[in-house]
């Protein structure tokens, strides 16, 4: 009984849902799986009025390839990308990811849209969401947006998404036969918020890389992208040493924060370790 | 049949399993809820505390000034240099640490206790707090208590004649200043007590999570100035404690008062944030070592400053001098120091009070003492393991450095099967190997004494104005044959019921399942101290023993007159009384014992029930740790790849039980070496007050613990057991430091600093090139 007292909706239907967010604006917040905004309410760091449950409405429970991309519903969880979601190396990629989110009761219960809304800047989901080029999906009562990756972060926990928005999806590309993923993160224990990662994506084309997307997480602030080490590597051979200074590039140019767990500098040299790792694996790939 | 060695299932067990233990929670169901107001602020003075503008009915606020006819908690030590401090139950005009609890509010319900705590008002005047040994040693340092000038709330000096000389003349000098992270107890449940006035004998009954039910009560009958005989104080199932639960809490005393006077049932159950803020910390320590040896190797002369830092009180009823006096006394541990001289400090600061948890200094000195072994054996070109053969001690009964009597043990024999189990030079050819690859293995020993088991003798030494150390059993057979067994001791964890029940089958022929073990309840129990201090399996089992025996010694007389032989003739086993040809069921002795009293009361009496006391002076066990560990340069990452223990704690009553004790002190180790650290912000603020900052480690972090027994009987308990609860941890942190050192040896630095997290490690290698 730790949260200030707040009303609870739980709607069946994303109608329902969008008009209760509608009529309570500010007041109101999507309960998604609530590993965040449980404990958060729980200190009273969070004091909503309103939660609107989405949990019920069975029409956000998806996982599906539709064309070329990927939707991901308001209710998929962490676990469901565990095993590949999707064939070839993006599936693999999102199960990689996803055995470094917490812990299993949490991956059971947490939904990848819940930390696209969320915005922890240590979240997996929303670096890979920036390296893949992702599109958020937004519904409210009266219509539709979308918004970029690249426009979604706009700081610690907070995003694009406007009072009486909701997440509904996640959109991934489908990327390219000649893509593969890489992703590495350090955290002090199994299942803790990385003290860095970094996401990548890059097409093999010719024996040289091309298009590749390195975004870091857990440094602070919101994931980045490392565009002077993306410059560095297009259009040349993967080479070892290639790699190594791409991954110094990218750890030059950062801005870690510094927290209780981190030195800013020791940030800093997790970065050039993990953007190492994640190339070498895509490039092996 | 021998119960004694088995590996008996915990009868504790079942229930726990099942979920049906009776913890603090269990029985705070449906009482009044009380939460408590805390500061903020760590250093400052009260100007304005008022309730919430609107009170529902049903609802309390309680202050210090409610409060005023309650005594302070003033625990007491008769040394010349113990600045006795006092903590006010709740504080009427300062605040000394962030979580000081400052008011308490009473509601029905747990929300609306919520709801009313943030609408308390309270107003601090905050001033500059103590934090951290620099500031409060600085000559012109505010003082965090008066009575208490330079902030030292308690000293020890031993220097003996011509120690300067003695260690000028070392041929090698090692020194080595490090510093030991303050750490949190963590038991997974926290504190937590209810209450409860019963109107039918005007008696309180507070159920808590403590571990010594008869001194909270006894302290609480203190304050409050009421008959002790009114307050039945009782630890229920109790989800550990590690020494954290040993303290009388303010938050107790508040409680029973709130029962005694109105009427009623009150519980409070704390959540983790009060817990890792708010109860007490641990390990908070400094120390600077000069050791000289001689050109073999040989430990000629050890010089210590120790800093331990106490928080901003002193706790009931160890003292805050528990962790700087037993550094003080226990440094040499296992090692021949021929000279030693220390001095010890207590520093006040501004910061959560200090308690015993699990080794209280012992990880800590184990730490510095092993490290020394290292840099010694280093620089004279010697093993680890051969530097510390040259200086254990191989010949017993030992005398220490500060007069304590090494009882037999097997130091030298544990660090041999461990060095043979290791199989160094396989190791040392691995280790080259990977370091060829740019991979960092390394091994770390740690060779340690625990003394365990100690009586009044050794606390009263210690000059605490309680002194604890004996236990007192009361056994009965019943008239069905089931034994009764009321014991002082306060198990919560550790098994006793099992253990003890093995001890008392084995003395009155029974099958352990007709043994009762009753525990925790001082209206059921003798007085006693409950469980810590590695003791209740050496002094509880001894006192199980002795009133075991003597109680077995009645049913041979009962038996004698029944069986008409000579009492000498009986012996009690499988559950009968057997004298040659001749015998009989005990349950059927116990049942003419009581009902048909006349045919053997000019023998045995009116009852099986006798009493049995116990008093050691002390024992101590040992064991070797060893750790291989993996150091990835780049990240600084430790990953433990191999733990192994042997382990000598005299005769093992139950190996499994023995075995877990041992594993979760070592999870505890490696927490304290790798993971755990409370952090304050220079203002006091504390900035580990969740789980995501202060962070145990989980099943992934810790390695299977590879345990070996050796059984050195000597005659220091009549059991022939000494302890082993604290073990695990005191070793552990040596041994993982020491492994980590090995491993960044091509850097040459070596671990200074627990918990030798991730950043510490970078720091150390950062800038500088391994040698090949
Ligand atoms: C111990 C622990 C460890 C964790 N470790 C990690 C980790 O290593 N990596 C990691 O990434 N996360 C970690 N998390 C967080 C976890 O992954 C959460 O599940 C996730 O951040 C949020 O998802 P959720 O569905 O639980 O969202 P909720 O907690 O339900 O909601 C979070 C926020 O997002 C909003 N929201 C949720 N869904 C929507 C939607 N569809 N539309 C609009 N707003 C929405 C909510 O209103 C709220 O503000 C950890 C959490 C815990 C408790």
């Amino acid at each position: 009984m730790k949260p200030a007292s707040f009303a609870h909706h739980a709607p069946l239907t994303l109608e329902e849902a969008l008009a209760l967010l509608a009529r309570h604006g500010e007041e109101a917040r999507v309960l998604a799986g609530g590993q965040s905004l449980v404990p958060t309410m729980a200190f009273r760091m969070a004091r909503p009025a309103v939660l609107v449950d989405i949990n019920r409405i069975a029409a956000l429970d998806h996982v599906t390839v539709e064309g070329s991309v990927l939707r991901i519903g308001a209710l998929a969880r962490h676990a469901r990308f565990e095993t590949p979601a999707v064939a070839g190396p993006l599936g693999a990629l999102l199960a990689r990811v996803a055995h470094h989110i917490a812990h299993p009761p949490l991956r059971l219960r947490g939904t990848f849209c819940g930390s696209l809304a969320h915005a922890d800047p240590a979240s997996e989901w929303c670096a890979t969401a920036l390296a893949l080029e992702a599109r958020m999906v937004l519904a409210r009562a009266d219509g539709l947006r979308e918004v970029a990756a690249e426009d979604w972060f706009q700081g610690v926990f907070s995003t694009a998404m406007a009072p009486g928005e909701m997440l509904r999806e996640v959109v991934l590309p489908l990327p390219a036969p000649a893509w593969r993923g890489g992703f590495a993160e350090f955290a002090r224990r199994a299942g803790d918020f990385a003290l860095a990662m970094a996401v990548v994506g890059l097409r093999l084309e010719g024996g040289v890389v091309r298009g590749a997307r390195i975004a870091l997480g857990g440094i602070g602030g919101q994931p980045v992208l490392a565009r002077e080490a993306m410059a560095l590597l297009e259009s040349q051979p993967p080479s070892p040493a290639l790699l190594e200074e791409a991954a110094a590039t990218a750890a030059r140019h950062c801005d870690p924060q510094e927290d209780l767990h981190a030195p800013a500098e020791y940030r800093r040299e997790l970065v050039a370790v993990m953007v190492k790792r994640a190339l070498r694996q895509a490039v092996s790939a | 049949m021998n119960w004694v060695g088995r590996r008996l299932p915990r009868s504790e067990d079942p229930p726990l399993l099942r979920g049906e233990g009776r913890y603090v929670p269990d029985i705070a169901i449906g009482a009044r809820v009380v939460r408590f107001l805390r500061s903020p602020v760590a250093s400052g003075r009260i100007t304005a505390l008022r309730p919430p503008a609107e009170m529902p009915p049903g609802c309390l606020f309680v202050t210090g000034a409610d409060l005023a006819e309650v005594q302070p908690i003033k625990p007491g030590l008769r040394r010349f240099n113990y600045r006795a401090v006092e903590q006010p139950v709740l504080p009427i005009e300062r605040v000394h640490f962030v979580g000081q609890a400052i008011a308490a509010i009473v509601a029905p319900g747990a929300a609306l206790a919520e709801d009313l705590l943030e609408a308390c008002e309270l107003d601090i005047a905050a001033e500059d707090p103590v934090i951290g040994f620099d500031a409060a040693l600085a000559p012109d340092a505010a003082l965090v208590h008066p009575i208490a000038p330079g902030n030292v709330a308690v000293e020890g000096e031993l220097r003996p004649e011509a120690f300067a000389e003695t260690l000028a003349s070392a041929a090698h000098m090692v020194e080595f200043a490090f510093r030991s992270g303050r750490q949190s107890a963590m038991p997974l449940e926290g504190r937590g007590g209810v209450a409860e006035y019963d109107r039918a004998t005007g008696r309180i009954r507070l159920s808590a999570s403590a571990q010594m039910p008869h001194q909270l009560r006894t302290g609480i009958a203190q304050l409050l100035g009421m008959p002790e005989a009114d307050l039945q104080v009782i630890a229920p199932d109790v989800g550990g404690g590690f020494g954290q639960k040993m303290a009388l809490f303010p938050e107790y005393p508040v409680l029973v008062w709130l029962a005694r006077k109105h009427r009623g049932r009150f519980a409070w159950v704390e959540d983790r944030n009060e817990n890792l803020i708010a109860s007490a910390h641990s390990r908070d320590q400094r120390h600077v070592l000069r050791a000289g040896f001689d050109a073999e190797g040989r430990l000629l002369a050890l010089e210590a400053d120790i800093l331990a830092d106490v928080g901003a009180f002193s706790v009931f009823p160890t003292t805050c001098a528990v962790e700087p006096l037993m550094a003080l006394a226990e440094y040499p541990g296992p090692y021949k120091v021929p000279a030693y001289a220390v001095r010890t400090r207590g520093v006040l600061t501004h910061t959560c009070p200090m308690a015993p948890y699990r080794g209280v200094s012992r990880p800590v000195i184990t730490f510095g003492i092993e490290r020394v072994m290292d840099r010694a054996a280093a620089a004279l070109g010697l093993a680890p393991d051969e530097i510390r053969r040259r200086n254990l001690h191989d010949v017993f009964p030992a005398r220490s450095a500060t007069g304590m009597v090494l009882d037999e043990a097997s130091y030298i024999q544990a660090l041999d099967e461990a060095v043979h189990i290791l199989d160094i030079p396989a190791f040392r050819a691995r280790q080259a190997a990977a370091r060829a690859q740019g991979r960092y293995l390394g091994l770390g020993l740690s060779v340690f004494n625990e003394r365990t088991g100690y009586g009044t003798p050794a606390f009263a030494a210690r000059s605490m104005d309680v002194v604890p150390g004996y236990e007192v059993v009361d056994i009965a057979m019943l008239p069905s044959g089931e034994v009764e067994a009321r014991i002082g001791s306060s198990p919560h964890g550790q098994g006793l019921r099992t253990t003890l029940s093995q001890i008392i089958a084995d003395r009155l022929g029974l099958d352990p399942g007709h043994i009762r073990i009753i525990h925790g309840d001082t209206d059921r129990t003798p007085y006693g101290w409950g469980s810590f201090a590695s003791r209740s399996l050496v002094i509880g089992g001894g006192a199980c023993q002795v009133a075991a025996d003597k109680l077995a010694d009645k049913l041979r007389r009962g038996a004698a007159r029944l069986l008409q032989c000579e009492p000498s003739d009986v012996t009690l086993r499988d559950g009968n009384a057997v004298a040659g040809a001749a015998s009989m069921p005990i349950a059927e002795l116990a049942r003419l014992a009581h009902q048909r009293s006349e045919l053997l009361s000019d023998a045995i009496g009116f009852n099986l029930a006798e009493t049995g006391q116990y008093d050691p002076g002390g024992t101590f066990s040992n064991a070797c740790h060893a750790a291989i560990v993996e150091v990835e340069a780049e990240t600084g990452h430790v990953r433990v790849e191999r733990y192994l223990v042997v382990e000598d704690a005299g005769r093992i009553i139950n190996p499994m039980i023995a075995d877990g004790q041992v594993q979760g002190g070592v999870a505890q180790g490696i927490a304290n070496a790798l993971f755990e650290e409370v952090i304050y912000a220079p203002d006091g603020t504390p900035l580990t007050g969740t789980l995501a900052d202060y962070t145990p480690p989980t099943c992934a972090e810790i390695p299977e613990i590879e345990i070996h027994h050796l059984e050195t009987i000597s005659d220091a308990t009549i059991t022939g057991a000494k302890g082993l609860g604290e073990g695990g941890s005191i070793g552990a942190p040596a041994a993982i430091a020491n492994a980590i050192s090995d491993a960044l040896s091509p850097f040459g630095v070596d671990v200074a600093e627990f918990p030798a997290t991730p950043p510490r490690i970078r720091a150390l290698v950062r800038g500088r090139a391994p040698r090949a």
